[in-house]
């Protein structure tokens, strides 16, 4: 295949451009390059007019390009004409004869102008998520009341399958963190506490962090991390394959079908996992304690019974449930929300650990300052 | 299904043994199986230059997993197959050359979510093409053009489109390079009937000004009529009848039969 060439020749007044070799897509940037250059000619001569029958190959790139070169030349006053062209190829001239200019892509505003756009759509975005959140709260409550009076519309085998998902196969890893997390307090805390000679109260900061705040809070983030992710993009993806859509024409309510199943799995999880992940943390500590800090594991069990009472231990697992539906609610917020493309499906999926990790911090918070002020 | 009796099937005239010295595409003693089950058993298929052909065959037959064992996407177990007289397991490079000079549809346009129309048909320029953004949009006009889009389609993203643009937006994506074969997986399949006839129009037309060689698979008995040179038909991991429409009408094959001369087939052909 050789290259493509554009000759100019001079006949009278008039000049003809000869194009030849191959005018197609793996030439294209030299193409453009002669086209560019060719284009300079315009109203340069009376009457310009192109050659083509010398082109060997010819292709879309190629056919366009003359065509833009015609049209170039024809703003130049006379109406400059293709000469040459093969049966084949007329019909491919034709028919980018018809393509219009190209429309240019909308141009974006100044710099500064954006960024106050993307601040003022975030803020106006925190409002709507919101009223989202709050709406799919209500939605899930209605759903629950409806299932509570009809007990048969409950989908136990939904719960099951979630429960299994969200719960059993989340032991593992989340005992081993907590588990780890335990250690590493019990460690930082000893070596510390034994410039004051009180290595044994580390007992106490063990069990009144890990009851109260860390076991649960650790959980929660780690199931917002594990599940809130999976819910997102299950129900993303059944949205974006109109799934969703087929369950509502079939007489489905979507919240009683997908969400509810995996909120109540959610609510009864989150509990579960919060208690074996605190007990995993104490087991951790102890364990810590007692290689690194000497504490036996009898004088660890005395110590923590005295420093704990059963409030502490209650504090902590009634914040669960709550963060369950936190998590669940940002979640299935997050799903339903997912537009059509891929992209749009990994927004809401971040947006959605993001959000459901933020959401339990404050709510942590919020228990903090309840429990303070009731004095427990 | 399709039984194996003696009855005499379609002769081939592009027999199995001679390579005809055209053929774009040549497809020698291929087979593929998943687990156990043999979905293709020593299939011989050979495409020419600057023909349409037309691929049936019942559902579950196999004609789209021939066409993806081609185009690289189902590893087979056994075969060779040749485009532009290359073997595709001379290496990754000779590949690569040869994947440039294709272009496929898939059934359901498999247009970049996240992409809008233009940078959809702009990917492929972009990654092999080192052209202006000018000549690009203008390419892109062009191309939807051609496939008989508005310019304004071009900043839409697939989701805003109907079924019927997705395939003509996949169809210029396909065509974005220029290719010299095209592989269409069912293309006119969703289409309302006047959709169908135009894409079968399009394709034609499209054949005729790029010389292209069409691969189409497809069950449209309009299409196979009005924009297939040839036809083959694929039964039992084979080919079992190839040959023009002409061809198939006359065959005896029971399920050529049926599938050309049942309810369906009489309105369209008459």
């Amino acid at each position: 295949m050789s290259g493509p060439t554009l000759e100019q020749i001079a006949k009278g007044d008039g000049l003809a451009l000869c194009a030849a070799g191959s005018w197609t897509a793996r030439f294209a940037p030299a193409l453009e390059k002669l086209v560019g250059e060719a284009e300079k000619l315009t109203g340069s001569r009376p009457n310009i007019f192109i050659d083509v029958s010398q082109v060997s190959k010819l292709d879309t790139f190629g056919a366009w390009l003359i065509e833009r070169l015609r049209r170039a030349l024809t703003n130049g006053g006379h109406e400059a004409q293709i000469a040459g062209l093969s049966a084949n190829y007329a019909t491919l001239v034709d028919e980018v004869r018809r393509v219009k200019p190209a429309v240019a892509p909308p141009a974006g505003g100044s710099h500064l102008i954006a960024v106050l756009d993307g601040i003022g759509r975030n803020v106006h975005g925190i409002g709507e998520t919101l009223v989202a959140l709050v709406d799919m709260i209500g939605a899930v409550i209605a759903a629950w009341f409806r299932v509570w009076r009809h007990p048969s519309k409950f989908r136990l085998t939904s719960v099951v399958h979630h429960l299994q998902q969200v719960c059993w196969n989340a032991v593992p890893i989340v005992v081993l963190i907590t588990f780890l997390i335990g250690c590493i307090v019990a460690q930082q805390g000893i070596f510390h506490f034994r410039r004051f000679g009180a290595d044994v109260f580390v007992v106490d900061m063990l069990g009144v962090l890990v009851l109260r705040e860390l076991g649960v809070l650790l959980v929660a983030i780690m199931v917002a991390g594990r599940s809130g992710s999976a819910y997102t993009a299950e129900l993303g993806s059944m949205k974006m394959r109109e799934e969703i859509d087929a369950l509502r024409t079939m007489g489905f309510d979507a919240i009683e079908v997908l969400i509810l199943p995996r909120m109540v799995a959610l609510v009864l999880a989150l509990p579960i996992l919060a208690f074996l992940g605190a007990m995993a943390a104490l087991y951790g500590g102890g364990l810590v304690a007692w290689t690194y800090g000497g504490v036996d594991p009898s004088s660890f069990l005395s110590r923590l019974r005295e420093a704990i009472s059963i409030n502490h231990f209650i504090v902590g697992m009634v914040k669960a449930p709550v963060m369950a539906m936190v998590i669940g609610i940002v979640a299935c917020v997050e799903g339903l929300a997912v537009q059509g493309s891929a992209e749009s499906l990994g927004q809401h999926t971040t947006s959605s650990v993001v959000k459901g990790i933020f959401f339990v911090i404050v709510m942590d918070g919020v228990f903090a300052i309840f429990f303070a002020s009731i004095g427990i | 299904m399709t039984s194996t009796t003696a009855t005499p099937i379609v002769e081939t005239p592009t027999a199995a043994a001679s390579t005809s010295a055209n053929a774009i595409i040549s497809v020698r003693d291929l087979t593929v199986a998943f687990g156990s089950r043999r979905v293709l058993d020593g299939l011989h298929l050979d495409v020419t230059r600057g023909e349409i052909l037309g691929f049936v065959g019942a559902s579950g037959a196999g004609k789209s997993v021939l066409m993806r064992t081609i185009i690289g996407l189902v590893p087979k177990v056994s075969g060779t197959i040749e485009v532009f007289g290359t073997d595709l397991d001379s290496g990754d490079k000779a590949r690569r050359e040869v994947e440039r000079r294709w272009g496929i549809l898939f059934q359901h346009g498999a247009l970049f979510s996240s992409l809008n129309v233009r940078q959809n048909i702009q990917f492929p320029v972009r990654e092999y093409l080192k052209v202006s953004e000018r000549l690009l949009d203008e390419i892109t006009m062009a191309k939807l053009t051609m496939v008989g889009l508005k310019p304004e389609v071009a900043d839409r993203y697939p989701s805003e489109l109907s079924g019927g643009m997705i395939k003509r937006v996949a169809l210029a994506r396909a065509l974005a390079l220029d290719p010299e074969i095209v592989f269409l997986d069912e293309p006119t399949s969703g289409l309302d009937p006047i959709g169908a006839g135009d894409f079968d129009e399009l394709v034609r037309t499209l054949q005729r000004t790029l010389g292209l060689t069409v691969f189409m698979v497809t069950h449209d008995l309009d299409s196979l009529h009005t924009a297939c040179d040839r036809i083959a038909v694929l039964g039992n991991g084979k080919i079992i009848a190839q040959g023009t429409m002409a061809d198939m009408l006359a065959s005896q094959h029971p399920w050529l039969r049926e599938y050309f001369h049942g309810k369906r087939a009489r309105a369209v052909i008459g």
